[in-house]
């Protein structure tokens, strides 16, 4: 059973991203919304977190929330995806479950 | 595909209040039926109103009034917790002597009975707070 991970805290302020890479399992995916959307970024000092998520789960970021902090140029990492709203519900179709990391 | 949402945040808060409400809104837009909103913990406060915010900033108690009237929509308040937050009801300000209550219109006072019904009922549940 595939669930679909979202966290919506900076890496930078909470542990919750961290939680999740580790206890998640291959093939899950992994949502960054709200300030979760800092860990997004190409050559953040904690992107090794995502980089590690990448190998067996996917790993999606929340286009408005990174328009709404002025990142919507800014670089990803490799192998994220951008999705919206309607993404983001489609996701919570396509996994079995979702588990929100608060 | 049925939703159940759980709100455990405060509006104006941090931004739980308007994830939630935007991602109710693209669902209910793609055809998805959401079989309660459950509002929890400090999400109580979504329901008053007696909120006053600045005009250029966004109502979000307005918001959910407006999206629930618009699709028939179960606001559901947990009743201990909007208690213990002065969230009250007709019924409630009444049993509590209150002068006052000031839940809005389409929201109503539940228990956590009505969460767990809607997660046995739902395909989905779908978390939102701090």
């Amino acid at each position: 059973m595939a669930i679909l991970h979202t966290v919506n805290k900076s890496p930078y302020e909470k542990t919750s991203l961290e939680s999740c890479v580790q206890r998640s399992d291959a093939g899950a995916a992994i949502l960054l919304i709200e300030d979760g959307v800092y860990a997004a970024l190409a050559g953040g000092a904690k992107a090794e977190l995502v980089k590690a998520a990448l190998a067996d789960r996917k790993v999606f970021v929340l286009e408005p929330d990174l328009k709404a902090r002025g990142l919507a140029d800014q670089a990803l990492i490799e192998g994220v995806e951008s999705v919206d709203f309607d993404g983001f519900v489609d996701l919570t179709t396509q996994y079995d479950q979702v588990n929100a990391w608060l | 595909m049925k939703y159940a949402i759980m709100i455990n945040e405060g509006p104006y808060n941090h931004q739980a209040s308007d994830t939630a409400y935007n991602f109710c809104k693209a669902a209910l837009d793609k055809g998805h039926e959401i079989i309660r909103v459950f509002f929890y913990h400090d999400g109580v406060n979504n329901a008053t109103r007696l909120g006053v915010p600045p005009q250029d900033d966004r109502n979000i108690t307005e918001k959910w009034v407006a999206l629930g009237k618009e699709h028939d929509l179960d606001l559901s308040v947990c009743v201990a917790a909007a208690q213990r937050r002065g969230l009250l009801d007709e019924g409630e300000a009444q049993r509590w002597g209150k002068d006052v209550n000031n839940i809005a219109e389409v929201f109503h006072i539940t228990g956590l009975g009505q969460l767990v019904e809607a997660c046995i009922q739902a395909d989905r549940l779908v978390e939102f707070g701090d």
